[in-house]
């Protein structure tokens, strides 16, 4: 590689601070912050960036995808498994319009990641001049913050500003839109960290009272339901959400994003809410008479019907974000504030309890579920490989201990349904976004986050498809991610739904799909395509015990439902259970 | 619940795009702007904006707390008609002619209380402060005379108590 790095002493001074370019401002900026790891795409508006980027190599890693998406969704999952914020560069023009649908997906999971896009020069800007685009307009009902530097002198404190607000409150990606004179003009460096703006206030003094009236109310419930979502896991309230529930004995559901955040094989557990969530936690929602809610948000796939949510239930909601609270669903006491204070503040509040017979309710319908559903799906004794199965025998083979990325779709409810999470950040999904395409990239940042762990991808055929130009990223950097296509040759959950709801008539959901073994061997990485059942197991062990990545390209049954399912406008307490095309 | 006129006030930075954040929260809920008014507040660099929109007090209370949600605000206030003072501006271009051959400059001044801004031979224009019900009689009272032209500001107000 042909490089000249800067010589420190040639670097001019000016009343006796150090003077750097704009570019060089941003890395030392990021190094400032504790960034090591950068994923983006290089293009004519940002290369004053790139060419510093060079000079730092020993600080800051970067990872060069394949599309802008793919550096969107890998430095989201880098920042899920991380609890660091993630970073991802892009160009101006069409290199930051690629970036939409990973910072979308980032703002509707509250995921942290720092969005740095190049502009045209100063001077051109509002002139449609090549590769302009009012990137600051068109990402501002999707992230957090934005803001623009014209100047190099205004970067430091921008990127200080950024930090702060995607990491703190409900977090979030944020976005800087650096011109390219920016970048190239000098400036005297000095880095201060941001932690106060007087319009901002993330540190809510705690709801003492509102935290004594909620005790009251959870010691006095006969039928209590915790609901834990993505904010036990942002507030790293992991260990006082268990504490919480052990001691005051009230089972614990989870919202999709809420996976990890309660081991899976705890007592207390009764599983996953939501539209293919387990049948327990949906049912007995509208049986329950308390609800706590923590660190969620009402989802409409969490809710079903909202006519028919849990209206005999008294609800107590604790959010850091006030704009959910009474957003979706009346609560009876909010608690706005952070999920780990308030856990903190009351446990020594409540008092220690069993339900056992309400938690036996759980179990019974965990019994309804194995014979209707899970039996079936995850031991069959004929018939097509099911992907529960697959997901079930991932799960034994890896003790629950891998971190599993999804894409979006029926791979993602199966591996929500049959992965049993036994450690907290372990599931990097696309939540409230549901965007297909991210599971592969996402894979790529999980494992550069947490490279000692398994990182697991299921990915279904169709979104397999929708960014499988980021195989390219992982022959370039080696990354040993290991990548299960439950092929069923359709866009799976379409066709489940068209099979419910649209009489059958699947239109545009049959794909015809290239040998993915093949496309895989020519990015140089090594694969195997399983079609039966006798292989499924072994094939599995094999790819767990490559050193690098492998990809195995799993058949599975064509035309499978993922059930249960709450059907669009009914009830929690409506389940389907049974379908029979 | 039936829709009703709410002002909401809001404090903040005044940092560019402020207004197009605020907007993009109105539009994704479908609510329509009636007035808008933005200047800064009596706190030197703070910035207020007043608009007054027609909605449901429940849709009020969650656009509310995703305004105060946005980093540059301050602070959010919602006040229906009845807890506020308000007012609106309104200036009308009238034919000089028409006026005179009506004879009700006396009339206009005098019951709406309005005042006389300008004086020409071919146009004069006449201010009025008030609601804008008030507002608009007056522009139904000038009307046979000739109107050139009306304008009407957004709504200015003020906490009663």
């Amino acid at each position: 590689m042909k490089k000249e790095k800067t010589v420190e002493e040639d670097r001019p001074q000016s009343n006796g601070q150090e003077q750097i370019t704009g570019a060089e401002a941003l890395l030392r900026c990021l190094v400032e912050e504790g960034v090591d790891t950068i994923f983006g795409y290089p293009g004519g508006a940002i290369m004053p960036v790139y060419d510093k980027l060079l000079d730092y190599e020993d600080k800051l890693r970067h990872i060069l995808t394949r599309h802008e998406q793919g550096a969107a969704h890998a430095a989201q999952a880098y920042a899920m498994v991380t609890g660091k914020p993630g970073v991802c560069f892009a160009t101006s023009g069409p290199g930051a319009t690629n970036l939409i649908t990973g910072i979308a997906n980032a703002y509707l999971d509250s995921v942290p990641v720092i969005f740095i896009t190049a502009q045209v020069v100063s001077s051109l800007i509002g002139s449609d001049a090549f590769q302009e685009t009012d990137i600051l307009g068109v990402s501002m009902p999707v992230t957090k913050w934005n803001c623009q530097a014209k100047k190099s002198e205004d970067i430091p404190a921008m990127v200080a500003k950024a930090f702060y607000l995607a990491t703190t409150g409900r977090p979030g990606p944020v976005l800087i839109d650096i011109t390219k004179d920016a970048q190239m003009e000098n400036l005297s460096f000095k880095y201060k960290k941001c932690d106060y703006l007087r319009s901002y206030n993330p540190h809510i003094p705690l709801h003492t009272r509102a935290i004594e009236s909620a005790a009251i109310m959870i010691n006095h419930a006969e039928k209590p339901l915790i609901l834990a979502g993505h904010g036990v896991l942002i507030s790293g309230a992991v260990n006082e959400l268990k504490k919480f529930a052990e001691k005051t004995g009230i089972p614990v559901a989870v919202t999709l994003l809420g996976l990890s955040s309660f081991p899976s094989g705890h007592r207390l557990f009764t599983g996953f809410l939501g539209m293919h969530g387990n049948y327990g936690p949906n049912l007995l929602t509208n049986e329950a008479d308390l609800i706590i809610a923590i660190g969620m948000r009402f989802d409409d796939r969490v809710t079903g019907n909202l006519k028919k949510y849990a209206k005999q239930a008294r609800i107590i909601h604790i959010e850091i974000d006030e704009a959910e609270i009474n957003k979706n669903v009346q609560v009876d006491l909010e608690i706005h504030n952070d999920a780990k204070e308030v856990l903190q503040a009351m446990i020594p509040l409540v008092k220690q309890r069993s339900y056992d017979s309400w938690i036996r309710e759980f179990r019974i319908c965990d019994k309804t579920e194995y014979e209707k559903v899970i039996r079936s799906e995850t031991k069959p004794e004929k018939g097509s490989i099911r992907m529960g199965e697959v997901i079930m025998n991932v799960s034994e083979l890896t003790k629950g201990e891998a971190i599993i990325v999804t894409d979006v779709g029926q791979n993602q409810m199966s591996a929500a349904r049959y992965y049993k999470f036994r450690e907290p950040y372990s599931l990097v999904t696309s939540g409230g976004m549901g965007t297909m395409g991210f599971g592969l990239p996402a894979s790529i940042g999980a494992k550069i986050g947490k490279p000692e762990k398994q990182v697991i991808a299921f990915i279904g055929d169709g979104g397999f498809q929708m960014t499988i130009q980021e195989l390219g990223t992982i022959l370039h950097y080696k990354i040993p991610v290991k990548i299960v296509i439950l092929n069923n040759g359709f866009l799976g959950m379409v066709r489940q739904w068209q099979d419910m709801f649209y009489k059958k008539r699947y239109a545009s959901t049959e794909l015809v799909n290239p040998d993915f073994v093949k496309v895989a061997e020519g990015f140089g990485i090594p694969g195997k395509k399983v079609l039966k059942r006798e292989e499924l197991r072994r094939s599995l062990v094999t790819m767990l015990a490559a050193k690098g990545p492998y990809i195995l390209d799993i058949h599975v049954d064509r035309e499978g439902n993922v059930l249960p399912m709450v059907e669009p406008g009914a009830s929690v307490s409506e389940v389907t259970l049974n379908y029979k095309s | 619940m039936g829709k009703q006129e709410f002002t909401i006030s809001i404090f903040s930075e005044n940092h560019i795009g402020l207004l197009n954040q605020v907007t993009i929260i109105l539009t994704r809920r479908q609510i329509n702007i009636e007035s808008i008014t933005a200047s800064e507040s009596a706190v030197k660099g703070v910035h207020l904006l007043t608009m007054v929109v027609k909605t449901t007090p429940d849709m009020i209370r969650k656009v509310a707390k995703q305004f105060e949600k946005l980093v540059d605000v301050l602070k959010v206030f919602v006040h229906t008609s009845d807890e506020i003072i308000y007012q609106e501006i309104a200036l009308y271009k009238v034919t000089t002619k028409g006026l005179m051959s009506g004879n009700i400059i006396d009339h206009v001044v005098r019951t709406f209380h309005a005042r006389i801004l300008e004086v020409s031979p071919e146009y004069m224009v006449i201010e009025k402060t008030g609601h804008k019900a008030e507002i608009a009689d007056l522009l139904d009272q000038l009307e046979p005379y000739g109107v050139l032209q009306f304008v009407r500001s957004g709504r200015v107000s003020i906490l009663a108590e």
